[in-house]
């Protein structure tokens, strides 16, 4: 078990580095020189070029650039914005991250509530209408772009009934609504489809058989037997999921006016504030590998046939 | 067609039950094998009808798209600003968008766009996950290591992200898009196919092959190449409609598809700008993107149908 962390924390490290690489690479082909935003219209002679070029490191050679850079991330230095200029990348992903740890913690909570109960449901009771209907709506939801479904809800419950406000983060709890609404939508849809085929799975497998032939109440069979089983493969389903959520919420922050790291990200990219796009698209990956890295543990914890295989 | 018993709302025939004796009797009765693979794979894929609807809605946009001028009843270009915002009419059967152009026309015209990213962009990331995964998968070892990190790399990078930072770094033209958008979704299909090809790799025909002196590149195109095949149309088809969602999320927040093009993303953050005084011009689009992405999933569905019996929904 321990060679198997080993390997896949060093499998980690080596994914991030590579992630590192290729969002510098990428950030540093962009068009468009960071000072030339600085400066903007105002003239300005070549020293002051020169003299913000060294201030901000951009006259040394790109891979001293990178090691620099890479040496800042590590101890937890990210650079500071050019757009607003001295402020600290951290202090920018710290003001914005609580409003989307919060929007996504109640649209995965709101969705596994929702989404789990029904896909058994529609499991067990396979082929009826509530099995129809489930199924029916979890196809379309995968099919419908979240952004539109956001520009829906928009128009009936911001702009005719006016019961909730169009966008920002300023209403209090009326403002989380719609944003976790479309993201739990959306969230739904795909964990319904999983859930009712490891239930379907779980409710075909021999030991569900046995349990019926021993004559073991039907609720049982269900709790203790089919539920238990198909839990394992949703909870996985689940953990390679979360890690992707945050990326999703970049679409939906910016329909909604949200001020949370999604509408932060697209904001510093269309104003070229490359800094701190480079620090989320880091720290989003970073999740990834953390969170992935999570479940495969979890997962090899349980089963040990993973760990051996490896 | 064999005796067909209702199981689970659905028909199934008794192959779905015993492949082997199935193909024994098929075999047996029109003594063709490739004919009656495919008569068979087309019959599983019709007994799932939301398929047959698919494929009916997929071919009609591909029409849509090739007579494009012949049906559209106006220029998707043609500004008028007399007819700015206007609802639907009777000449203008879905009203015209913020700078008083033909919605419909454009919604017609957006199908060329969405064809085009959706079946070029899966093209080139099935191709890629194809032959990384079949490299990776096939000889292991070193070239394994390397390409799989590569794959967990690409994976760990959350898509729109990635996709948003190359789309402002190379300000895309259409084919631009096209070719952003399949470098950037291939990892998945190379994980799958790689998984796919280590199974296949064991099989007693492969080692048999090999035993027989059958050279590498040989085993591959004609053991390996044939029975993934079916794995990769699957995939293919249901990538179809991510592609498009990406393509449209992309144009919506102004980074894919530039303007004036008439791309269906594009359409509805054209619409969003007059989403209090004119909702109309923001619904046609999304509805579009939608059927279209539920087409080319039930495609998939149904031709997961035809190719793995096994597999049940």
């Amino acid at each position: 078990m321990l060679r198997y962390v080993a390997v896949r924390v060093v499998q980690g490290a080596v994914v991030l580095a590579l992630i590192s690489l290729l969002t510098f690479g990428l950030i540093h082909a962009a068009p468009g020189s960071p000072i030339s935003l600085l400066v903007g219209e105002a003239r300005v002679t070549p020293e002051t070029i020169a003299n913000l070029e060294r201030r901000w490191g951009l006259d040394r050679p790109v891979w001293e650039q990178y090691l620099v850079w890479l040496g800042n991330v590590v101890t937890g230095d990210f650079g500071q914005s050019i757009t607003r200029t001295g402020t600290p990348v951290t202090e920018m992903i710290g003001e914005a991250l609580p409003y989307t740890l919060r929007l996504n913690a109640a649209a995965i909570t709101l969705s596994i509530a929702i989404a789990i109960p029904l896909g058994i449901m529609a499991a067990y009771r396979r082929n009826t209408m509530l099995d129809y209907i489930t199924t029916a709506t979890s196809t379309l939801g995968v099919a419908v772009p979240n952004y539109w479904i956001g520009l829906l809800l928009i128009i009936v419950f911001a702009s005719q009934l006016g019961w909730l406000p169009t966008y920002g983060a300023g209403a209090g709890w009326r403002s989380y609504v719609l944003p976790v609404t479309v993201l739990a939508f959306e969230e739904m849809a795909g964990l319904i489809r999983v859930t009712r085929g490891a239930t379907l799975e779980a409710l075909g497998s021999d030991h569900v058989q046995t349990a019926r032939a021993k004559g073991l109440r039907e609720r049982s069979v269900l709790t203790g037997h089919v539920v238990r089983n198909a839990l394992l493969p949703i909870v996985t389903v689940l953990g390679y999921r979360i890690a992707f959520i945050l990326s999703g919420t970049i679409v939906i922050e910016t329909v909604f006016a949200f001020p949370g790291i999604g509408r932060l990200f697209s904001d510093s990219l269309f104003n070229l504030d490359y800094q701190v796009v480079q620090a989320l698209v880091l720290l989003l990956a970073l999740i990834v590998v953390t969170g992935n890295l999570l479940t495969d543990l979890t997962y090899a914890l349980i089963d040990p046939r993973i760990r051996i295989a490896s | 067609m064999t005796t067909t018993t209702r199981t689970g709302g659905r028909p199934v025939d008794a192959e779905t039950i015993d492949p082997v004796a199935a193909e024994r009797g098929i075999l047996a009765r029109q003594g063709g094998k490739a004919q009656s693979e495919w008569r068979r794979r087309w019959r599983r894929f019709r007994s799932y009808p939301p398929a047959i609807f698919a494929l009916g809605f997929v071919i009609a946009l591909v029409l849509l798209a090739i007579f494009a001028p012949l049906i559209a009843p106006y220029d998707p270009y043609d500004t008028s600003p007399r007819l700015r915002g206007d609802g639907p009419s009777r000449e203008y059967l879905l009203g015209n968008d913020g700078t008083g152009r033909d919605i419909l026309s454009r919604l017609i015209y957006g199908t060329r766009i969405a064809l085009a990213v959706g079946l070029g962009a899966t093209a080139i990331a099935v191709s890629i996950g194809v032959l990384v995964g079949a490299a990776s998968g096939y000889f292991g070892g070193k070239v394994d290591l390397l390409l799989s990190r590569i794959v967990d790399t690409l994976m760990a990078f959350p898509t729109i992200a990635l996709l948003l930072v190359l789309s402002a770094v190379l300000t895309p033209s259409i084919p631009l898009v096209i070719a952003i958008i399949g470098f950037t979704v291939w990892a998945s299909y190379a994980r799958v196919v790689r998984a796919e090809v280590l199974s296949l790799k064991e099989r007693d025909y492969v080692l048999a092959a090999r035993a027989s002196g059958a050279t590498s590149s040989r085993i591959i195109v004609r053991h390996i190449v044939p029975n993934v095949i079916g794995v990769v149309i699957v995939l293919a088809s249901l990538a179809i409609g991510g592609v498009i969602i990406y393509e449209s999320a992309l144009s919506f927040l102004g980074l894919g598809v530039r303007p004036p093009e008439p791309s269906w993303g594009r359409m509805l953050a054209d619409g969003r700008d007059f989403i209090r005084n004119y909702p109309h011009i923001m619904i046609a689009p999304g509805v579009f993107i939608t059927l279209t992405v539920l087409a080319f999933n039930l495609l998939g569905e149904g031709l997961r149908d035809a190719f793995d019996p096994r597999g049940r929904r």
